[in-house]
């Protein structure tokens, strides 16, 4: 999808295709059993649902903007992030190349 | 005949559900948020529906990009949550009111919307969040003040349906509800929003100003919102911030003469601009005399 809204791209039919694999395995970790299994093994677990190696070296990376350009939707990769105890904040600073807490602060300034 | 009392909409921000598990509802950061609910809880105790309609997204607990449907209706006598992946207490069920449930899908499909019907549906923190603000000392105690019927739309997956269509949704699930042959009071609840993107280079976009359009015509001129596009409201509100949708559906099903009677609206929770308003609905004269 081109991308006509600045830093955003529309999770259409094509992500929705490319990115099939990587979000059904983030759809897996619904379940604690499952995310205890990628932590042990995560090549064997990547493997199990068949990620694309673009999918696989950002996931490997823990690089949000790598997994989006690979068809991951925020949805489903929030659930991945939450393996590693990081939250939508933690995704919004590290997609957009700020620390913790100047990301904060952008969005208190929102307010004002 | 069932009546339509009104429609309550709010933000469903996972972290909610953490400080409410965390008992931070007084916290600096959150007590702007949560003080805005005073108004909701003393409107309920003096209103006491018995029904909600609960127009909210699900965000991969019920449904995966294997089968996306656009609308979904639950139609069970209960509602189970479960784990969501992000360490977010796990509710208890919420009863729901099957009977209801087969009406409007009897009427919204002779309505030409062809929803999908779920006799099972797991329900997330877009239900359970609004639920918990609602009726906080309920959650703790042995039942639910009311049942509930929840209806999903799909902001997930694009292509998403139009603003305006799930407004004609929302109107189809009003009459609907008005022609229900229960003598029962039905509230509508739409969940999500306002303005907020988690991903992308623009992750933390908030448009206030754009919000504060939103809340002022959602009251005032509902059809203005539905000549936006879903590539505009993207652009506007964010890529999350389409799940005003449902905020969409809740007004279209109050038929009546609606009138704001709370408002509440702050930045930011989590990523998040928060809102939550009330809105009554009053029988007009040509549905009283009829």
């Amino acid at each position: 999808m081109t991308q006509d809204i600045p830093g955003t791209t529309i999770f259409d039919g094509e992500e929705a295709q490319k990115g099939f694999a990587l979000n059904r395995m983030c759809f897996s970790f619904n379940s604690a059993e499952n995310r205890a299994a990628f932590l042990k093994d995560e090549d064997a677990y990547c493997t199990k649902f068949d990620l694309s190696d673009e999918q696989r070296i950002a996931v490997r990376r823990r690089n949000v903007g790598d997994m989006i350009k690979a068809g991951g939707n925020v949805y489903y990769l929030a659930k991945l992030a939450g393996i590693f105890g990081l939250n939508v904040q933690d995704m919004g600073a590290q997609q957009t190349g700020m620390s913790l807490h100047e990301f904060k602060m952008k969005l208190v300034a929102a307010g004002k | 005949m069932a009546t339509i009392i009104g429609g309550i909409a709010s933000t469903h921000v996972p972290a909610i559900g953490k400080a409410i598990a965390e008992n931070k509802q007084n916290d600096a950061y959150w007590k702007p948020f949560f003080r805005g609910f005073d108004f909701v809880h003393d409107w309920l105790a003096r209103k006491k529906p018995d029904i909600a309609v609960v127009f909210s997204n699900d965000h991969g607990l019920n449904f995966f990009l294997d089968k996306m449907p656009t609308f979904a209706i639950g139609a069970a006598s209960e509602y189970r949550s479960e784990d969501e992946g992000w360490s977010i207490p796990v509710s208890r069920p919420i009863p729901g009111d099957a009977t209801l449930s087969w009406h409007l899908i009897d009427a919204l499909v002779a309505d030409e919307f062809d929803v999908t019907t779920c006799q099972e549906m797991l329900i997330d923190h877009a239900i359970t969040i609004p639920m918990k603000l609602m009726w906080p000392g309920e959650w703790s105690g042995e039942t639910w003040p009311v049942k509930i019927v929840p209806i999903s739309i799909n902001t997930v997956q694009h292509p998403l349906p139009s603003v305006a269509r799930c407004f004609k949704l929302g109107r189809s699930v009003g009459r609907a509800v008005e022609a229900y042959p229960g003598d029962v009071r039905v509230m509508i609840v739409g969940t999500g929003g306002l303005s907020h993107q988690l991903d992308g280079e623009r992750a933390g976009f908030i448009n206030k100003e754009f919000d504060q359009l939103c809340l002022d015509k959602i009251v005032s001129d509902p059809d203005a919102l539905t000549r936006y596009s879903i590539h505009d409201w993207v652009k506007l509100a964010g890529s999350q911030g389409v799940e005003f949708l449902n905020w969409m559906a809740m007004r279209g099903a109050l038929t009546g003469h609606v009138t704001q009677v709370h408002c509440n609206y702050h930045i930011p929770i989590s990523n998040t601009a928060a809102a939550t308003i009330v809105l009554e609905n009053h029988a007009v004269a040509a549905n009283a005399a009829a």
